[in-house]
Order: C-alpha cells, then structure tokens, then sequence
C-alpha cells in the first residue's frame, strides 16, 4: 500500500490538533453565536504558520507539500464548525491561491504577506444574486477609466464577505464577451463604495456570509489580478483544489461523525442493553464506515496525481460529489443513533447536520459537477 | 383548482371542509406568519395566538361541543395539521394541544377533570402538553422512573421528562409517572399536573436545530403535592391508554409530512420557473423537471395512504401498525424530498430568509419524534412475527417441561 503520509507530516498532525483543541475548541460555540470569527484567531494561525503551509519561502510561507493541506482540512473538519472551517479556509485556499498564483510582486507584498501573517484576511467573490453555478453571467463590469477601473455590481453568498480587508473579485471587464471578458481584481475594504450585509443561514453560522454591492468603485488599474480577459481560466484552474478540499471536508467530517456517535452508542442503553449491540444500527456504521474509507483512499490518490502536476478536473468533481453526498448521508443517519437527542443543540450532530448541507451546493453544485462529469464522459471534453 | 397531478382528496370533499380550509389559511397568513421571526428569538409563540386560534374553532376540533369544542370528525383535524405543515409554521402546536391532549382528557379523564380542563382547551386559555420521555428513556417508555407515590389523598411526584413539545407554555401536563414500581408497563399511570404547583418547574426552552418558533423543554419535579382527581383514565392503565392513542399521534406526525411536502413543492415550483442559469428559466433543465415529477409523485402516493388512514381513524379502525407505516414512511419521504427541493434553490436554499432551509430544519425531527422510525419498524416487524415467535415461545416452554418431567 501507498503510504502518503510521513512520521513529518504525523508530527504536524499532533501539533495542529493540539494547537486547535486549544485555541479553537474551546470558542466555538461563542462564534457560532457570534455569527463571525474574531480577529485574534486569524493573527494566531497566522504566527503559527498555518497560512503559509503551500506558500512559497519568500512571502513568508513554508513552502511544504499539499498532505501538509489536507491535514490542514482533516483537523479543521473535527472542529466541528462549517462556519469556522469556511472563514479560516476560504482566506488561505481562496483568497491567497490566486494571489499567489496570478498576483504581481507588488500585490504579493501587500497582500500575500500579510495574508500568510494573518494580519490581512481575504474573501474571493464569485458568486451573484443572479450567477452562481452559471459564472460566465456574472455582471459585476469593472470599466476602463483612464489609470483606474469603475466596478458596479453585486456579489452574493461570498464568505467572509462582510469583515475581509480585501477581496478577490470577478468582474466582467467586457460585458459583450461571455468567460474571455473576465478579469480578476483586487479591492480594499475601505475604498469608497463597497458595502455589504451578512446573511442569515440554515448553517455554518461561525462564518460571516455577505452580500456586496459595488457602487462606483474606483480602484487603480494596477489593482488587476492577472491577465486582462483571463480571469475564467484563473477560476476554473483553481476550482480543482477547492473541490477536493470540499471532499476532504465530507469524508473527514463523516469520520468525525461516527467517531462521536459510536461513543454515544456505547454509552446509550435502550431496551437493557447499549444502542451498539442493535443489529441494524451496527450494519449502519458498517456501511458508512466502508463508504468513507472508499471516498478517502480516492482523494489520497488524487492527490497524490495531483502532486505530480495532474489536470483532475473530472476527478476532483466526481471526489467532490461523492464526498458531500457521502457527509450528507452520514450526518442523517448519525443524527438519527441520538435520537431526540440529536436534534438538541446541546449535543454535536444538530449542527453537523446543517452544516453539512452546504457541501453539495457551495463550490460547484452537485448538478454542476454532474455536468462536468458528462461533458468529459459523453462529450469527451478534456479540460486541459 | 385540482390539478390533473393532484389526487381527489375525497376524505376532505364537503362544503364544510372549503370553508374550514379558508379559515385555517386566513389564520395563518394573518396571526402566524407576520410574527415568525419575532418568535423564533425567544423560541416560543405568543399566549394571543392560541386564543385567536380558540376564537376561530381551530382548538378542539373534534371535541364535544358541551365542552366547547367544534364536535368535527378527525377529517377536519387532519386538515388543519396538513395546512399548518403546507404553511411551515412550527408554532403554535395546535396538534399536540388539540389532537393529543384533549383527547387524553376527553377519552379517559373523569367529569371532574373534563369540566375542569376542557373548556379552557377549546378556547385557548389553557395550553396542556404530554410527558412521556425522560433522559434516559426515549422509546423505551415502560422504563420511565419519574415516580408517584401514593400519600392516601394525593401524591408525591418525583422526576423529570424531557422533549415536551410546548412544554414551556403549556399550563399543565400529563405526566406518565410509575405508581406501582415492580409492575412493569401495568404500574404506569397518568396525571395531572398544573403549572405553578410547588415544586413543578420548567427548563428553559431547549435551542433546536429546527421548530424554532415551537418550545421543547425539560420539565421537573420535586415533591409535587397532586390531588388525587388529577389521575386521568385507570390507575396501572397509563401505558394501555397511551397505546391506544398512538395511531393518531402517528397519523399526526405522518400528515404534517404530506402537508410541509406539499408547501416546499409549491415553493419550489414556483422558484424553478422564476430563476435563470445559463439563460434559460432552471425549470427548463431536465434534471430539475425530473426532480419535480419524482417529489409531485411521491406526495400524490403518499397522500392516498394517508387519507385511506383518515378514514379509518375517522372510523376509529386504524391499527397502530398501518399508523406506524404512514408515520415511518411519510416523514421518510418529507426528508428526502424537501432535501431535493432545497438542491434546487442553490446557495439560497442556504439562507435562512428563504422559507425552503426552514422546510429543511423542521423536517428532521419528524423521523425522532412520536417514536423513532426505527421503533416503528419494530413495532411493524413484532405484529407480523406476532404469531410464529408466540409458538416458538410456547414451543420452549413445552419442551421445557418435557425435560424437567424427564429428569424427575
């Protein structure tokens, strides 16, 4: 058998899991209530180097290999918080990836290092009110004027959307064109113009989920992420990271799931005896065990083709897809062993469950994936 | 009206039913909805709302009018539940008030207790809940140790239950307690207790993953001094006549599934042809009319077993065992199809604003309460087996003796 990880990457492990036990579950449930992570915990996994785990030496990364990142998503999946799982993640996996890969020296400095110090927070803003899935409608335009650019427009679902210092965004530098008239910007918090509202959700209630508007927004020209027009191809060169974090997320969550309710079933007695001793209830963890393992052992080889260079846009959509549905189907059934008791906020699986839910629409819906799917399948699309 | 994809819903096919369905919608969309957010920060609905629900007859639909209720058959009650779930309003919990406890009351209470409690019931100034699980026994209910001690003219109750459905603002609860502790299920009574008796106290309401607007709350009891006429039905019989209420309760939970199915769908159908992706309405897409046909048929389906077990409860034939099927499978159905329904409307099916992620929390719970599914599964597979594992048993116990006459 492969063996993916080293006694390196164990040995971070540990730290990492002993860093969050301590600074990070302690608080969640205040920033669940709080509808937002506080700065302090940013500037904390900033000095501990957590940012900068794929970054490059120079700005101030580490410059180690991807399993440091899915250890990264595989300990924050046990934090039990999608919210804060999402705030802490889209910083670094969102907005500094693309800073990383298509910003200028310059934006480097002032946004990447201070970034990876976790000083700066970032949000990457995609999606509209009128163009999730469906990016190339985006109708966010960021206009030519002179030396600056004039955006008008509104981003919606965007995490971290309403307390980042600055923001990744996609805008349509020509309206007339469909993906070639997309370009990236960067945009200060507190340039003139740019608001935004959080949202109420059914989960992931520790990340703060906004609705931007732009409302002639003057940036300078120089504040262009990349290429003119290249700001599709950027995005979608991306999407295969964010997916398979997505699908590091569900199976690490479930496995956290039944880590949680198989204690809970050997504490719980009904009818005279402990809940594990039920047949039925046995061949359910049985089930969602093997479907696990089968959905991890597929990202880990993933990755590992990913680590060599690979392309694995049908891959990480069919990794992505299993994955959620897979976490989806996990929190039900966990929920479920706890009975009465698993609807209680009190006891961990009521938000499991709706968090969990956002898996198989955020990032590409399951349907989208269903279609990249068939393109590559039936219509024998390449992606490359 | 009735479209060609909707079952004739002949159990509620009379003049009387269109007009009561008016009702019930105008209540809603007028006493409930405009306050739902308001009550979903303090967890619970307003005393106003139950009177104005009295007011208008919705409380004790098919109680008898000397005691102020409608004197409807159970077709009506049916109807009101399915409109509440249609409507996603959580509060107020008009089914447990007005389909369990006034029953209870009305069935097995003595004149004293009906007189007592009823007329308040009908009009909304007395709010009772039902006390059946403790924290550590949920379905398991013969194991329950809240305990009355018999004091000659009244009791001593010690104990405390746990997921009363409007247990916070219900006036008074029938608690299931032990007042014979080595009689198994035969040493289970029910009585009466009165909010305000000393030593009978609340929990706060418990924070949920759904049924925001709807209290659930730990109840305790310490001491409690209950006259004796507080007991409701036999003595020992507390267990039979929770059995033999169950097939309502069950049909309750299974048509407040068809009825929040039938809301989410509407909601959805409506949204799939108002929003756009990829220039066309997403109602033009056929993954989504699949999904649509696939969530239409399964309520339509589900419909013509639930109102097969309407009238039969009308009737007062409806087994435990069809009403478990009906609550096992339909809340079976609601979680999967509003899961569906909340695909289709993207990143906002994730808002809380849109009422389908509501649809969604809410749903959850209905495969846990009123007894799990898994307990209904049991209680299906038991009556089946019912008669091979009786044979089997008496099998053994033949063999048995036949041993113990062989060594003598």
């Amino acid at each position: 058998m492969t063996k993916y990880f080293t006694e390196e990457h164990d040995s971070f492990r540990q730290s990492f899991r002993s860093f969050l036990e301590k600074e990070v579950k302690p608080n969640i449930d205040q920033w669940e209530k709080d509808g937002q992570l506080p700065r302090d915990i940013y500037k904390k996994f900033g000095e501990m180097g957590y940012f900068g785990l794929n970054r490059p030496e120079e700005y101030g990364g580490l410059d180690l290999d991807l399993w440091y990142g899915v250890i990264f998503d595989e300990e924050i999946a046990r934090m039990n918080s999608g919210g804060f799982g999402a705030s802490i993640g889209a910083h670094p996996m969102l907005a500094l990836t693309h800073i990383t890969h298509e910003g200028t020296e310059e934006q480097k400095q002032n946004y990447l290092v201070p970034g990876i110090l976790g000083t700066k927070v970032g949000c990457l803003a995609i999606t509209e009110p009128s163009a999730g899935s469906d990016v190339q409608s985006v109708r966010t335009t960021a206009i030519r004027d002179g030396d600056e650019y004039v955006i008008n427009g509104s981003k919606t679902f965007i995490t971290n959307g309403v307390l980042s210092d600055f923001l990744v965004v996609v805008c349509k530098t020509d309206p007339d064109q469909k993906a070639k008239g997309i370009s990236l910007f960067i945009i200060d918090r507190d340039t003139p113009g740019v608001s935004a509202t959080f949202l109420d959700k059914l989960g992931w209630r520790a990340s703060d989920t906004g609705e931007i508007a732009f409302d002639n927004v003057r940036i300078p020209a120089s504040n262009m992420l990349g290429a003119e027009g290249q700001g599709f191809i950027y995005i979608m060169q991306h999407f295969v990271s964010e997916r398979l974090a997505m699908a590091v997320g569900g199976y690490a969550a479930s496995e956290y799931a039944i880590e949680v309710t198989l204690k809970y079933m050997n504490e719980r007695e009904a009818f005279g005896r402990k809940i594990n001793r039920f047949q039925v209830l046995r061949h359910r963890i049985a089930q969602l065990s093997a479907e696990i393992e089968m959905v991890k052992q597929f990202c880990y080889s993933l990755y590992a083709r990913y680590a060599k260079g690979e392309y694995l846009v049908k891959e990480a959509s069919m990794a992505k897809l299993l994955g959620t549905q897979l976490a989806d189907k996990t929190m039900t059934q966990c929920l479920q062993m706890f009975g009465g008791y698993g609807y209680m906020e009190e006891y961990p699986l009521a938000r499991m469950f709706r968090d969990t839910r956002l898996g198989q629409i955020g990032g590409g819906t399951s349907e989208i994936l269903c279609e990249i799917i068939a393109k590559a399948m039936i219509d024998g699309r390449s992606y490359k | 009206m009735l479209k060609n994809y909707q079952l004739p819903r002949t159990v509620y096919g009379t003049e009387e039913h269109a007009m009561f369905k008016k009702t019930v919608e105008e209540y809603f969309k007028n006493h409930v909805t405009p306050h739902r957010e308001r009550w979903e920060e303090q967890g619970y609905c307003d005393k106003e709302t139950w009177l104005k629900a009295g007011e208008l007859g919705l409380l004790g639909i098919t109680c008898d009018p000397k005691y102020g209720g409608m004197g409807l058959d159970f077709s009506f009650a049916a109807m009101l539940i399915e409109e509440q779930a249609r409507f996603g309003a959580a509060a107020p919990g008009i089914s447990m008030h007005s389909d369990i406890v006034i029953p209870y009351l009305e069935k097995h209470g003595s004149d004293f207790i009906k007189e007592k409690y009823l007329p308040g019931c009908c009009s909304g100034e007395l709010i009772g809940s039902l006390g059946m699980t403790e924290p550590s026994t949920g379905s398991d209910v013969q194991a329950i140790k809240t305990f009355a001690e018999d004091k000659g003219d009244h009791w001593i109750v010690n104990g405390s239950k746990t997921f009363i459905t409007i247990g916070y603002t219900a006036d008074f609860c029938i608690v299931a307690c032990k007042t014979d502790k080595n009689a198994g299920a035969r040493g289970i009574s029910l009585i009466i207790l009165d909010a305000g008796m000393p030593g009978f106290t609340k929990g706060k309401p418990f924070k949920k993953l759904g049924l925001k607007t709807s209290d659930t709350c730990e109840l305790f009891f310490e001491d409690v001094k209950v006259p004796k006429e507080n007991l409701v039905g036999e003595i020992g019989m507390g267990f039979i006549h929770m059995m033999t209420e169950l097939p309502r309760e069950r049909l309750t939970i299974a048509l407040s599934a068809i009825g929040s199915v039938r809301g989410a769908l509407e909601h959805t159908i409506e949204y799939t042809q108002e929003r756009k992706a990829f220039k066309q309405p997403i109602c033009a897409f056929q993954n989504t009319q699949f999904e649509i046909a696939e969530v239409a048929t399964q309520l339509e389906y589900h419909c013509a077993f639930v109102d097969r077990c309407t009238a039969l409860l009308a009737e007062e034939k409806l087994t435990p065992e069809l009403a478990s099927m009906a609550k096992y499978h339909s809340s079976d159905m609601q979680c999967k199809m509003i899961d569906a329904c909340l695909q289709l409307f993207g990143g906002y099916g994730f808002i809380w604003e849109y009422p389908i992620a509501r649809y969604y929390g809410d749903a959850r719970v209905q495969r846990i309460y009123g007894g799990t599914n898994e307990i209904m599964k049991l209680m299906i597979s038991r009556s089946i087996y019912a008669d091979f594992f009786q044979e089997m048993k008496a099998a053994k116990k033949h063999a048995q003796k036949q041993m113990a006459a062989a060594a003598n």
